[in-house]
């Protein structure tokens, strides 16, 4: 399956913070064929770092979509039977308007100048590019970690939009440790000197700062075990401890590989937006609580959270599934066993991918019974 | 060879099982229901298709939750116990509870949470009464072993053994009324002395 990226102008998008951004341009894909009643329609939402290619082998870079191994003929997201589409997000860099876009004000990329966007922005905006592709009501929105943010959003801010929602690996709220992680990785892109307050378009960027930011990001995404498994505490092309501040240790180069490349593919004033938007996700924002939230909600939801997921623990998963069994809604929910960490999502798809196809097969067939 | 001896007719099955067969006479069409340690959702799978029912489950495994959901069982993961004080009073027309009530750590707040949550109970559980069981442990002198308590003693999950008068007595007791109760020997529907002769009980119970 050979994909190519489509480019979708919108005249403007009002946002949370108050700003209004025009034009505005989403970066998307699609996979699979709407069908003649378009209710085989999903929406995949992307987390942190990644962007539209989802599945697929693209047509330019010749590299395999994120969750290519969910997303695909037979797969748990059956291209055969649904239409598929996945969308950059708003504030990022491949694709989509963000900071490194050009501001129509100064005819340079925006940086700094960019407004602080929102998890609610980012859905509008896809509500935007579902509308312009003649879909009223998509058959499911479904994502992990930031993606799961984006899918509760929806079902909370359409809930006549989708018949299902899949989050994956995700919280109705960043805690203070997660954005404490989040923070990190901001200071350590801001205090790279060649930041320069974000104006780096025209020289070199903060490649030394957003490596640091990613290599912290790397480590809350794996597990001790999975960690323990991949690199132990074996020694990188050495039989001995260099007593240098060299790399020693596999782990080490590993993280220091990850980092250099992070740098190739994505805008470090992207980093800050997007964490930004992460941080400051509040399901329960303008609501008494979680639950005067949720009770909007009128989709089934399919909860997935993986047991050795420290980042975004299983408790985070529970929460909004038992407020939503409280509310009476229809909702399903399994820990799935992994080592992988955060990562599982990603990864671990066996598992997920058969609970995914009977979840989908299932809602599609009620929608048919209606 | 099928034919059924007078008094005793033979229950018809649903997925091979008579105390399934009760609960699909039980249920309302179109009613919501809880089933509690659903397996992989068999039961209610059947009902979704035949009686229409809005379906929840309640499972602790991984694997069976796994295949409920991918049959598209609404299946929650957890503890039976725990996860009874999430629902509000009265959220379902049916609470199930199929073979499981032996193995609570405590029956009495599951049963109490069951009839709280739901506006009947329906509760099906192995007699321990059955006169098997008892000539098993009267002659053998150990914990007793029959087709339907086929456990060592050391990794039986069958932690309160209990029996048609127990419950009966129970539910006497609380005051919760017995709807309906059905005595089930293999396949066939027991009329007489339930507490020696039945190997399963299926009671209809409310508050």
């Amino acid at each position: 399956m050979v994909v190519e990226t489509r480019i979708a102008p919108f005249d403007s998008l009002s946002l949370d913070c108050g700003a209004i951004l025009a034009p505005v341009e989403v970066a998307y894909e699609t996979y699979g064929e709407l069908n003649s009643d378009k209710s085989n329609a999903i929406l995949l939402v992307h987390a942190f770092s990644l962007d539209a290619h989802a599945a697929g082998i693209h047509s330019e870079t010749g590299k395999p979509g994120w969750w290519d191994n969910m997303v695909g003929p037979g797969k748990g997201f059956d291209t055969e039977r649904y239409f598929l589409i996945c969308s950059n997000v708003l504030g990022g860099c491949r694709g989509t308007t963000g900071p490194s876009s050009i501001n129509p004000a100064t005819g340079c990329p925006f940086g700094m100048a960019f407004p602080v966007v929102t998890i609610g922005d980012m859905v509008r905006l896809q509500k935007m590019l579902v509308d312009s592709l003649g879909v009223r009501r998509l058959l499911s929105v479904a994502g992990g970690s930031m993606g799961g943010m984006q899918a509760l959003e929806w079902a909370v801010t359409y809930p006549d939009a989708l018949a299902s929602a899949i989050p994956i690996a995700t919280t109705s709220r960043h805690t203070a440790m997660q954005i404490a992680f989040n923070e990190v990785g901001r200071q350590a892109i801001m205090a790279d000197p060649d930041w320069s307050n974000g104006n780096y378009y025209s020289g070199k960027p903060p490649a030394r700062g957003l490596a640091v930011a990613r290599m912290v990001g790397h480590i809350t995404y794996m597990s001790d075990e999975s960690m323990h498994q991949k690199f132990g505490r074996r020694l990188r092309e050495k039989d001995a401890l260099g007593f240098d501040f060299g790399i020693d240790f596999e782990v080490e180069s590993y993280l220091r590989y990850r980092g250099s490349q992070f740098v190739d593919r994505f805008d470090a004033n992207s980093y800050l937006y997007i964490t930004k938007a992460e941080d400051y996700f509040d399901l329960s924002r303008g609501y008494p609580t979680l639950a005067a939230s949720l009770e909007r909600l009128r989709c089934r939801v399919l909860a997935i959270s993986f047991t050795s997921d420290w980042l975004y623990p299983s408790y985070q998963s529970l929460e909004i599934v038992n407020t939503l069994r409280r509310l009476l809604r229809d909702v399903a929910y399994c820990d799935l066993p992994s080592d992988y960490g955060h990562d599982a999502f990603l990864v671990e798809v066996a598992e997920q991918s058969e609970i995914v196809r009977g979840f989908l097969a299932s809602t599609a067939k009620g929608i048919g019974r209606k | 060879m099928n034919a059924a001896p007078p008094g005793r007719p033979r229950v018809r099955e649903i997925l091979g099982r008579s105390d399934y067969a009760i609960i699909g006479e039980i249920i309302e069409p179109g009613s919501r229901v809880l089933d509690l340690g659903c397996g992989d959702g068999d039961l209610l799978a059947w009902l979704v298709e035949h009686k229409q029912v809005e379906a929840r489950g309640v499972e602790l495994q991984t694997a069976r939750v796994q295949r409920a959901i991918a049959r598209g069982v609404s299946v929650y993961q957890g503890e039976i116990e725990g996860s009874l004080p999430h629902y509000p009073d009265g959220a379902f027309d049916y609470v199930i509870l199929s073979q499981t009530l032996q193995e609570m750590r405590r029956p009495m707040e599951v049963l109490r949470e069951m009839l709280r949550v739901g506006r009947h109970s329906v509760v099906a559980f192995p007699n321990f009464g059955h006169w098997r069981v008892r000539w098993s442990h009267l002659v053998s002198g150990r914990a007793p072993r029959t087709d339907l308590f086929p456990y060592s003693w050391f990794d039986s999950p069958n932690i309160h053994f209990l029996t048609v008068d127990d419950f009966l007595e129970l539910a006497a007791q609380q005051r919760w009324a017995v709807e309906k109760s059905y005595f089930l020997a293999g396949h066939r529907a027991v009329s007489l002395r339930p507490n020696l002769l039945a190997e399963v009980a299926v009671f209809l119970v409310r508050k």
